[in-house]
């Protein structure tokens, strides 16, 4: 297929939350903005995944009651729906752990919250 | 110094994704020969309406039993993480 | 919280709980099913646990009660996925028989219920799991950060 012409503005809006996430997550030392920066990378990515998928000029791909017109490919969505669910239990886990270190280290500062004896 | 590498990295993976949007095939005309398929013969293979569920639930079920599992692997470690130590009297 | 939050609430809670099983049980025929039905669900229990405080429904909502709804959900996916056993794993093998067995014609139609399958049972099943799953995660989460712990 052709290049594509600089109308593709949902794969630009995709670059530029994956960009974003990771200089959140390179450049930020509090361990809060850091769990944000990693709930914008899993919604960047989310976004590529049904973007992937869309058909001009297409309809949802469901057979009740629909309108005529061609059908957008329904297992990108599929994956989506996995993905999401995916994220959801990543990110329970993470603020669990975060309010722990906050309760034994006392600071939520990726810096100063090592506990290595030596 | 530190700073200059980190920059530099960055600036170099930013640069890739926005020239990766670019050549990708372009917006509204995926390649799709399994989706043709599968929106063609939803109804008389699986009896559905809707053809996001019958992919989520049978043609990739196994998938599902995956993602199941990830669910109760999550909570079984957020309620051990908040137990209360019991006093003994 | 104030009387007119706790009032709204306990009249908002059954349309909210009603729109999730809804969601869940055609997932068949229109957008929805099992995830999204029981993510409906975990957030009208949110909506409790804001209004009323987390103590006054931990009285009544206990932890082992939903994970006992959790097991079930899970052990009722593994017991479908086995049951088409005889030609693959996970295959469909109500369609055609009596129970949820109707095959609709091809293109646009008005949906009917008693299609799909296996289908309706798995959205129930999984439903099942993720209202529970969710429910426990925000209900832990909440008791933690009231209530004054034993610290060592």
């Amino acid at each position: 297929m052709t290049p594509g012409i600089p109308f593709n503005v949902p794969f630009l809006a995709v670059a530029a939350l994956i960009g974003i996430a990771f200089y959140i997550i390179i450049t930020k030392r509090n361990l809060i903005k850091l769990v944000m920066g990693l709930s914008i990378l899993a919604s960047g990515v989310n976004l590529f995944l049904i973007t992937l998928g869309y058909r001009k000029g297409g309809v949802a791909p469901i057979y009740t009651h629909t309108p005529a017109g061609i059908m957008v490919l329904p297992v990108p969505q599929a994956l989506t729906l996995t993905s999401i669910v995916i994220a959801v239990a990543c990110l329970a886990l993470m603020l669990s752990m975060l309010v722990h270190i906050y309760r034994h280290t006392g600071n939520i500062d990726s810096e100063k919250s090592r506990i290595m004896k030596g | 110094m530190r700073k200059i590498a980190i920059a530099a990295s960055l600036g170099v993976f930013i640069a890739f994704l926005i020239a990766a949007a670019f050549l990708i095939h372009p917006f509204g005309y995926p390649p799709s020969q399994m989706d043709d398929y599968i929106i063609k013969n939803t109804q008389s293979e699986t009896g559905a309406n809707n053809a996001v569920t019958a992919v989520v639930f049978d043609y990739r079920g196994f998938d599902t039993l995956g993602e199941a599992t990830i669910l109760f692997t999550a909570v079984t470690g957020v309620v051990m993480l908040f137990r209360r130590k019991k006093r003994e009297k | 919280m104030s009387k007119i939050v706790r009032t709204m609430a306990s009249l908002l809670i059954l349309f909210v709980l009603i729109y999730g099983l809804y969601i869940i049980m055609h997932g068949h025929l229109t957008p929805g099913g099992g995830f999204q039905g029981g993510a409906v669900f975990a957030s009208g229990v949110a909506l409790l646990i804001v209004a009323f405080g987390s103590d006054n429904i931990h009285k009544s909502l206990k932890e082992h009660h939903l994970s006992v709804l959790e097991s079930s959900g899970a052990l009722i996916f593994i017991g479908l996925a086995f049951g088409g056993l005889a030609t693959v794993f996970f295959y469909n093998f109500l369609v055609g028989s009596s129970i949820f067995g109707h095959i609709p014609p091809y293109g646009p139609n008005p949906g009917d219920i008693w299609t799909a399958g296996v289908i309706p049972f798995m959205n129930i099943a999984v439903g099942l799991k993720v209202l529970a799953g969710l429910s426990v995660i925000l209900l832990v989460m909440a008791l933690a950060t009231t209530t004054t712990e034993v610290e060592e």
